[in-house]
């Protein structure tokens, strides 16, 4: 029973959208419920596993190995850790959150959207929980496809440019990454005599240092285009402001995360030399995101994509925290991925319900929302806090952890990227100072509607995460650490281990210091960093 | 007793949680009785604290309570604990004391609003922020409490955000509050990766044997720190929220930018005064800008015409005596200056928001005069905290100032430069403050008729707490007197086992020791209360006796008197060097780096292959003859190669 | 006896002149004629090889091919009949529909 859980929860989406394929399309109202109560079964499966999820074993957990085409060694080979089991659980409740918000803004062509909600969900949760190259490189392009639509067709007034380059974008990377795929393919065959894509076992072949530079380049990129990391990020804004709502929070929330999710599961295990040797690069170029991004959104005229660039600073701490390369980055750095799912999709549904009154995003057309719509103003108000990463919301725990993983990779990083936090300030408070403080100057906004108990269900639940990985993450870190050490402790088998400039550390008299049999490894990795 | 200390922060976040969920759906009666009596009730739970504490042995004075694991990753451990000490327990009373007496005050302050319910939960919300932040355990927990009250601070100053400046200024504080934080932030990191803790207890254990004392690494991360504190403290250079931060309603003004959060940086140098003590240097620029603050926000506060104005100037100038004294290792003068000020101060703001109330909200003492019969326990209560800010013996402002001033000169870490800077302040204090009295109380009633009409004196429920702040700030010196009235310092001694001893220790025998000393100590308190009286005769002679000097004196020394009155310029000045460059630059990136240069390059590469193919295209011309012809060409080319490559 | 190059030269010349045929006539019936010439000259290259190294396999693709031509013949001339009906010329230059 056990090996089922994940197949199901990766594909009864899909069924829900093949059921849905049968329902006349004019029949709006059973396929919207239908959706919602797909969505909701889908993320009731995914709080089962959750529940079922050994949080202390490392390791994979509920693996289904079947074979899917003998012939090339392809695998139906399906497997969760702590990071994609948050991961899995941060989709289907965007996904539920998401049908709840695109109740009313849909009105043309409902049955092909949420027939694209449904296979999009199912590719995403298909990326986290692939433990096969192959099965992972079908979902990954699999989830572009609906992706498309969405932009394409239910977007604003620049939707197919839009679309098309988040498509060119996409594919641009994943080809490289293809090319590197089969190339890791046919050196494992050549190393064990066996044609596989079975991610665990290509993990423990040993590869030399020039190949791996250019595989991880290769993998890098692709992830890098949808992380968004500078400067392959410029996708990113237009496909943001021309999606509708809902899009953009799947964007958002969840495919920006496959590009981390990427770099954590592929690139640093399978090419540990290169992750050390890209280190200090992708760090700076993850610092100059956090600013740029920072600075760019600080100058938009348009909520949604101040919003938009707003990711590419958050994002940027991710990725910094990743590559860190030690525990508090890491961990700092998968929680971050949830909390950007949980504040930035948010903060595009609320702008996405000013949008529905207004018709309009420009924030020089709004002003004084406090008074007229107090409830959205409490909402806006909490939400960009834990944007801003204020204590006791989400946002600070996992930023503090990645600020704090970085100052040891590198003081410098540590220094530059913390002053990514004093503009988020900046850009989020001055947008939200001219949005909702003020008086009303524009007369369409004396008679707003504050928000309907749809858009508050929508929003309670955000808020309630927001507060409770603020104040109470340890669950959630509990089961991002045994991950994070398994990936860290495959880095530390890096053959020529040369962490550059490594912050000096005076021997740390370790509190609690547990004893893994990662910590071997991490040890090795702490004594050539010093 | 212990186990209940979670409670004194927990209560007023109950009071905000039942404030701000019901928010607008309560009468206003239970909204204030659930303020008050969450604050008056932790109020009570820490009095019965300090008692327990006081019962310990001296050097066994500590409470702590865990509750939680908050953050834990790897060796990172970071508890949601809370710890009672001497240190503590001074500062969750003055918190919940002065706390208290505000949201009193509040209540027949605000009565008129429409936001009430707001208020109150905002009220709560920072009460229980800040007594997070002085509870803490943990740099972490603290920093929760740090960025906590800025946050209510924020709001609060942005309470009546209709209005563009109060909006502006909430932002403004927030902003660079973060940049202190900016500060705060870096030193934990660095004491983090060296001690390997973020426990206080931890840290002032470990960093002996871990930090080289006065080595680079220490006075770094001490710096840092203290960057948070001029942040959080409106010290230069970062102390331009404050005056702008009075755009809040006056309760707030007095709770928060007077006598709890801006002391805040003073607590937390207080609460890591080892580290300090391993850092001379960082305790020099400590003192240096302390002072420097204290002389530059008095000038300052010279030529402020909006009551409110003078008492923020004040305040950033008072924080600065703070500084000074945690500067010269002087640490539990600072916190005594700290408890006085905030009767005091406190004091001066409600009584001021009492005026304003008086004058139907206006702010311009030179509307006012002549106040004094209108208002007389405003006006009373008022005089006895001017005469405590100015140090006029007897008052709580002169045990806390003197003994600053002493530390300053006699410390090892003190300066003859610093106790000038300081005994030159509070010259300039007691003159603008009694500027103040005199402009406000005295003299012609200079208001307009429909303003005059509606002057009255404040409801009980704000003239109750002004004269219980009256009391303390008369009789809360008593509590620290100094050695040379032959009476035992109980504040110092209570204070004692936190503070890194030397030094004080060292002044005090050295006291003992050489009778010199102790003539010095007279004559220098003598020299200053004398330097007191001739302000407060000048301040008389200009603003009471004579108005027409004050008059001609202002046009002589006009240039002087604009830079003052334009605050020396310095927002103008970080306007045209930090905050234009910065919108320009992000400008810059925006529409140049990112839409032509980066978006224009793949743009431009979509294009080149567009062009190209648009080229090309034309050999697709329709006609099967011309296809017939290449395709002949191309067997000719492919035969050719096999033909003559097979060679 | 016959050389074979006897053979080869003349199937080279009639694929070169069917070749020519296909490039400059504009006519479709003519182009068409010329590829059976083309088809033809290829026949006869496989006979001859067939002949001299006493292989069958020749014989038998010059069935194949034969059969081919027949079926290609009959759906070639049904195509040019219909675009004789509807556009009333069989000149090849008229169609390029397909251009860019």
């Amino acid at each position: 029973m056990e090996d089922l859980f994940l197949t199901i929860v990766t594909f009864f989406p899909l069924l829900g959208a093949v059921v849905l394929l049968f329902v006349p399309a004019n029949q709006h109202s059973t396929i919207k419920g239908t959706s919602l109560i797909v969505a909701f079964v889908t993320m009731l499966f995914s709080f089962w596993i959750y529940n079922r999820f050994d949080p202390v074993a490392s390791g994979m957990q509920f693996e289904v190995n079947l074979p899917w085409v003998q012939s090339l060694g392809i695998d139906y080979h399906l497997g969760i850790d702590g990071i994609s089991l948050l991961l899995i659980v941060l989709t289907t409740v965007l996904t539920v959150l998401c049908v709840i918000a695109a109740w009313h803004s849909v009105t043309e062509g409902v049955k092909g959207f949420f027939i694209s909600m449904l296979l999009l969900t199912t590719g995403m949760i298909g990326v986290f929980v692939s433990l096969d190259l192959f099965l992972f490189y079908v979902f990954w392009e699999v989830m572009l496809v609906p992706m498309y639509f969405l932009i394409g067709v239910w977007g604003g007034p620049r939707r197919v440019y839009a679309a098309i380059k988040f498509v060119l974008f996409t594919m641009f990377g994943s080809l490289l990454m293809l090319v590197a795929l089969l190339y890791v393919y046919f050196e494992y065959q050549a190393f064990a005599g066996e044609y596989t894509f079975d991610l665990l076992k290509i993990m423990n072949m040993p590869l030399a240092y020039h190949p791996q530079l250019w595989l991880f380049g290769a993998f890098a990129l692709a992830f890098a285009i949808k992380v968004p990391l500078f400067p392959f990020h410029t996708w990113l804004p237009d496909a943001h402001v021309q999606a509708p709502t809902v899009g953009s929070v799947i964007l958002a929330g969840v495919l920006l995360k496959m590009g981390t999710y990427g770099f954590l599961r592929i690139c640093m295990p399978l090419f540990p030399d290169a992750t050390i040797a890209y280190m200090p690069y992708i760090c700076i170029l993850a610092i100059i995101a956090i600013i740029y991004g920072a600075l760019v959104s600080m100058v938009q005229r348009d909520v949604k994509s101040l919003v938009a660039f707003s990711s590419v600073s958050h994002m940027g701490f991710v990725m910094l925290g990743m590559f860190s390369l030690n525990l508090q980055g890491v961990e700092g750095a998968v929680l971050q991925m949830i909390n950007h799912g949980i504040s930035t999709g948010a903060l595009f549904l609320i702008v996405g319900m000013i949008y529905e009154r207004r018709h309009t995003r420009m924030i020089e057309d709004f002003g004084g929302l406090a008074k007229v719509m107090p409830v959205f103003a409490t909402f806006f108000m909490i939400v960009t806090l834990s944007s801003i990463g204020l204590p006791f919301t989400n946002g600070f725990v996992g930023e503090f952890l990645i600020l704090l993983g970085a100052f040891k990779a590198n003081t410098w990083y540590g220094v530059l990227a913390s002053s990514g936090v004093i503009l988020a300030a900046c850009y989020m408070l001055w947008m939200y100072q001219r949005v909702v403080y003020g008086k009303v100057t524009n007369p369409k906004n004396q008679n707003l509607k504050d928000l309907s108990a749809r858009e508050r269900l929508v929003l309670i639940p955000l808020v309630v995460l927001i507060f409770w990985i603020g104040i109470y993450p340890s669950p959630f870190l509990n089961r991002i650490e045994p991950a994070a050490k398994q990936v860290l402790s495959h880095v530390g088998k890096a053959s020529t281990v040369q962490l550059n400039e490594s912050y000096e550390i005076v021997d740390v008299p370790v509190l609690g210091a547990s004893s893994d049999d990662a910590e071997a490894a991490l040890a090795e990795l702490e004594g050539a960093g010093r | 007793m212990a186990e209940y200390l979670f409670l004194v922060p927990l209560l007023p976040l109950i009071g905000f949680l039942i404030n701000g969920l019901l928010i607008g759906r309560l009468p206003r009666s239970v909204v204030s009785a659930v303020a008050c009596g969450s604050v008056g009730l932790s109020l009570i739970v820490a009095i019965m604290l300090f008692f327990d504490l006081k019962a310990l042995p001296a050097d066994a004075r500590l409470i702590e309570q865990t509750l939680f694991t908050w953050i834990s990753a790897d060796i990172l451990h970071v508890n949601l604990a809370f710890m009672l000490d001497p240190l503590s327990a001074i500062m969750i009373l003055v918190v919940t004391g002065v706390g208290f007496l505000i949201h009193v005050y509040s209540v027949g302050y605000m009565a008129h609003d429409k936001c009430f319910g707001r208020y109150f939960a905002y009220l709560n919300l920072f009460t229980f922020s800040m007594l997070v932040l002085v509870l803490a355990d943990n740099f972490l927990l603290m920093f929760v409490g740090w960025e906590g009250v800025g946050l209510c601070s924020y709001l609060l100053i942005g309470f009546w955000y209709e209005k563009q400046s109060a909006s502006d200024a909430g932002k403004k504080a927030f902003i660079v509050n973060r940049i202190g934080d900016f500060g705060f932030l870096i030193g934990m990191f660095i004491i983090f990766w060296h001690v390997g803790s973020l426990d206080f207890a931890t840290v002032s254990q470990n960093a002996p044997m871990v930090f080289a004392a006065g080595g680079t690494v220490i006075t770094v991360a001490c710096l840092c720190l203290f960057v948070g504190a001029t942040g959080k403290s409106a010290q230069i250079p970062l102390y331009v929220w404050l005056p702008d931060a009075m755009e809040g309603p006056t309760p707030v003004s007095a709770l928060i930018h007077a006598a709890t959060m801006v002391t805040a940086g003073v607590y937390m140098i207080a609460r890591t005064n080892v580290l300090y003590m391993m850092a001379p240097d960082a305790l020099m620029v400590v003192a240096i800008v302390g002072a420097a603050t204290a002389l530059f926000a008095a000038t300052i506060g010279l030529a402020q015409n909006d009551i409110k104005r003078v008492l923020a100037y004040s305040t950033v100038s008072q924080l600065g005596y703070m500084f000074l004294a945690c500067g010269v290792a002087a640490f539990s003068a600072g916190i005594f200056h700290l408890m006085t000020h905030a009767f005091f101060k406190a004091l001066l703001f409600l009584g001021a928001g009492s005026v304003i109330h008086a004058m139907s909200d206006k702010q311009d003492m030179r509307e006012m005069g002549g106040l004094k019969k209108h208002l007389p326990i405003t006006f009373m209560t008022m005089l006895i905290a001017t005469l405590a800010i100015s140090g006029i013996p007897g008052f709580s402002g002169f045990f806390s100032k003197d003994e600053i001033l002493w530390k300053s000169f006699s410390s090892s870490h003190g300066h003859v430069a610093l106790w000038v800077l300081g005994f030159i302040t509070a010259g300039l204090t007691a003159f603008y403050m009694f500027r103040l009295i005199y402009l406000t109380f005295y003299g012609e009633e200079r208001m307009d008729a429909e303003t005059k009409k509606h002057i009255h004196e404040s409801p009980r429920t704000m003239t109750v707490p002004l004269m219980i702040l009256a009391v303390l700030s008369v009789i809360g010196g008593l509590v620290g007197m100094p050695h040379i009235f032959g009476a035992t310092n109980y504040f110092e001694e209570w204070l004692h086992p936190v503070m890194a001893g030397p030094p004080q220790e060292a002044a005090t025998h050295a006291l003992a020791s050489a009778g010199a000393n102790t003539s010095m100590e007279w004559i220098l308190m003598f020299a200053s209360v004398a330097l007191v009286l001739m302000a407060i005769y000048l301040a008389w002679y200009l603003y009471r006796k004579n108005t027409a000097a004050a008059g001609s004196l202002a046009d002589k020394l006009s240039g002087a008197r604009t830079t003052l009155a334009n605050k020396y310029y310095v927002d103008e000045f970080y306007g045209a060097v930090v905050i234009r460059p910065l919108i320009v630059f992000s400008l810059f990136l925006w529409k140049i780096v990112d839409v032509i240069i980066i978006d224009g390059f793949l743009n431009g590469l979509a294009s080149l292959w567009h062009d190209i193919s648009n080229a090309l295209r034309h050999a697709q011309s329709g006609r099967v003859r011309s296809y017939a012809t290449m395709f002949v060409f191309g067997v000719i080319l492919v035969v050719a190669y096999f033909v003559l490559g097979s060679n | 006896m016959v050389p074979i190059s006897a053979y080869l030269i003349l199937a080279a010349v009639l694929f070169g002149i069917g070749t020519v045929g296909v490039l400059i006539s504009r006519n479709v019936i003519v182009m068409f004629m010329s590829i059976e010439l083309m088809l033809n000259a290829a026949n006869m290259v496989l006979i001859a090889f067939s002949r001299a190294l006493s292989i069958a396999d020749g014989h038998v693709i010059v069935f194949l091919v034969l059969t081919v031509a027949a079926a290609e013949a009959a759906v070639g001339l049904g195509l040019i009949i219909m675009i004789y009906r509807n556009r009333a010329t069989i000149n090849i230059d008229r169609f390029s529909l397909l251009k860019w």
